[in-house]
């Protein structure tokens, strides 16, 4: 490139340019779920065109393998396009790995294509991009694996934990470094790939379920600036606008969810969750509660007048949110105002009981975030909550001895009536107790959600007309 | 190949591109936030481009090799990440204006 472009080089530019504009619209168009279709049009068509005007490359003379490489990933695709609405935080773990994969696949490429004689700048941000793109494929990797309950989703702690992982990405920068200095020492950069590709095993290792929210975020944002990192090394203004809106997505909804547990990004990752109080929580066990039958709980839900249901990642996995619509149908019917409490981190990623309530046809006008629906629990006649634990927990606001002490919660306990579907006494996730099941206003409904929810829907449809 | 003018205009596409991005995602929705991960992850996957030079080009196997892997990891996200947010844009449904299907 020797200043003057040449005609497809211009045309090329130019439908990147349009495709930049499409991407940027299409995230702008999310920011609300009536215009939110549109922006995946938007990024449709820029992709479209960013993937036609490539072809025009005047360098390729290959055709048929790039060909062969778009069916079959298409053919991979459509499936991952089809998960079920559960399996969703899996399936977008598992993507965040193939992209970062590709970004790490392509400097990798690079890097043999172009080493020794690589600028310093460039190899620089070539190592940035094969060590981020290296760990985020394995995070991810070992990130999908607990989701999809292959891998134990307990976190695992061993003594020297953060020292080992210290020590791993500071070898990983220390063969960055030489190879900026010594571009020649190729056969170091084998080794530069395998302790990333160690070190995100390493790093989510001691990760539990309750975790996975922000750390699918982190994995999202490193993913991004892997792939800008990739533009600047291609010098590709398209890949580095991509990368940069992908990373502050993943940054951003990091924040928020860290905030939403009230940990910084270093506790997240360097602090596993479910140690500390497995200890404390065992003693406990004997403290009365109260329990009511199906029967008790629809005829207290269908004398409310204002009930509040808080859905938790327990409803996912009983697979209960078909019956909880059931249920707000029914109460809906009868004149009760039935909306839902959404805590930032319910479920394990990002908007993960939205999709799911949504799935179920329930209006997303009646999910409330946490901030926009605590200061009404008050007057609130029934809580009813649904397979969430920890959220919910008011050790976080009073109990500062609690491990989740000073996390945001739903302020459920405030409600007249708070009602808990719950397996057994067993505590969640977390391993925390929860005080607000031995309330005076607390009734706890043990079974099974999806059957429980069930039960009191026939109540409420049979019992009174 | 690559000035440092080249460099210097790519790092301003970093930040300016960085800004707008922080800008707009600050206003999606909580409710949308599953869907915009996995749209921002189609997005992303237009690192395929980068993928399809190297194939393309063909300058040594391990280059053709490691591209075309790359091209059927990104081809999968882009088809698979388009497809799902698709499908969960068209579930999210608002209690008022098409009244919804009756309680039985």
């Amino acid at each position: 490139m020797t200043g003057e472009l040449a005609g497809s080089q211009v045309v090329i530019e130019l439908v990147y340019l349009i495709a930049s504009v499409l991407f940027i619209l299409s995230l702008k168009w999310m920011s609300s779920p009536t215009t939110a279709r549109h922006g995946i049009w938007a990024g449709e068509i820029g992709m479209l065109l960013a993937i036609c005007g490539t072809l025009l490359h005047h360098g390729i003379v290959d055709y048929r393998l790039i060909a062969i490489g778009l069916v079959l990933g298409t053919i991979i695709g459509v499936p991952l396009g089809r998960v079920a609405m559960t399996a969703v935080p899996q399936r977008t773990a598992l993507s965040h790995a193939f992209g970062a994969l590709c970004v790490t696949l392509v400097g990798s490429a690079e890097f043999y294509l172009r080493t020794p004689d690589i600028s310093r700048f460039m190899m620089a941000v070539l190592s940035l991009e094969v060590i981020l793109g290296g760990l985020t494929v394995t995070g991810s990797l070992m990130a999908a694996g607990k989701l999809q309950e292959i891998l134990p989703q307990r976190p695992l702690t061993y003594k020297g934990q953060n020292l080992v992982n210290f020590l791993l990405l500071a070898a990983a920068l220390a063969i960055a470094i030489t190879l900026v200095l010594h571009p020649e020492q190729r056969s170091l950069f084998p080794f530069m790939i395998l302790i990333a590709l160690a070190f995100g095993v390493l790093l989510i290792i001691p990760i539990g379920g309750a975790d996975m929210p922000t750390v699918i975020s982190l994995l999202n944002g490193y993913a991004g600036l892997s792939a800008a990192a990739m533009g600047f090394v291609l010098d590709s203004k398209l890949l580095i606008i991509a990368g940069a809106l992908d990373g502050s997505s993943g940054l951003i909804l990091s924040i928020i969810m860290s905030k939403a547990m009230n940990r910084s990004f270093t506790n997240v990752l360097f602090g596993a969750f479910g140690q500390v109080q497995a200890a404390g929580a065992a003693g406990e066990e004997a403290r009365p509660v109260r329990s009511a039958t199906p029967e008790e709980a629809a005829a207290i839900l269908s004398a409310a007048n204002k009930v509040i249901v808080v859905p938790g990642y327990g409803m996912a996995v009983a697979q209960a949110q078909h019956k909880v619509r059931e249920l707000y149908d029914a109460l809906t019917k009868r004149g009760v105002e039935v909306r839902f409490a959404i805590h930032p981190v319910a479920g394990r990623m990002p908007g993960h009981m939205n999709v799911l309530l949504a799935e179920a046809d329930i209006p997303y006008d009646r999910l409330i975030e946490m901030d926009e629906i605590n200061g009404d629990f008050p007057q609130t006649d029934v809580a009813l909550v649904i397979g969430a634990n920890d959220v919910t927990n008011p050790a976080a606001r009073s109990d500062a001895s609690s491990p989740i002490y000073g996390m945001p919660i739903l302020d459920v306990d405030k409600a007249h009536t708070v009602m808990v579907i719950k397996r057994s006494m067993n505590p969640g996730f977390a391993g925390i107790d929860n005080p607000l099941y031995y309330l005076d206003n607390t009734l706890m409904l043990f079974g099974d959600a999806k059957a429980f929810v069930g039960s009191i829907v026939r109540e409420l449809s049979g019992g009174h007309g | 190949m690559n000035s440092s003018s080249n460099l210097i205009n790519a790092l301003f596409i970093f930040v300016l591109a960085g800004f707008i991005g922080f800008e707009v995602i600050r206003r999606v929705s909580p409710l949308l936030h599953t869907p915009l991960m996995s749209l921002t992850n189609a997005l992303d996957a237009i690192a395929v481009v980068g993928a399809i030079v190297l194939v393309g080009e063909h300058k040594s196997t391990l280059s053709a090799v490691f591209g075309f892997i790359a091209v059927v990891a990104a081809t999968s996200n882009i088809v698979g990440g388009f497809l799902i947010t698709d499908r969960m844009l068209k579930m999210f449904k608002s209690s008022r204006p098409a009244a919804k299907p009756a309680a039985k």
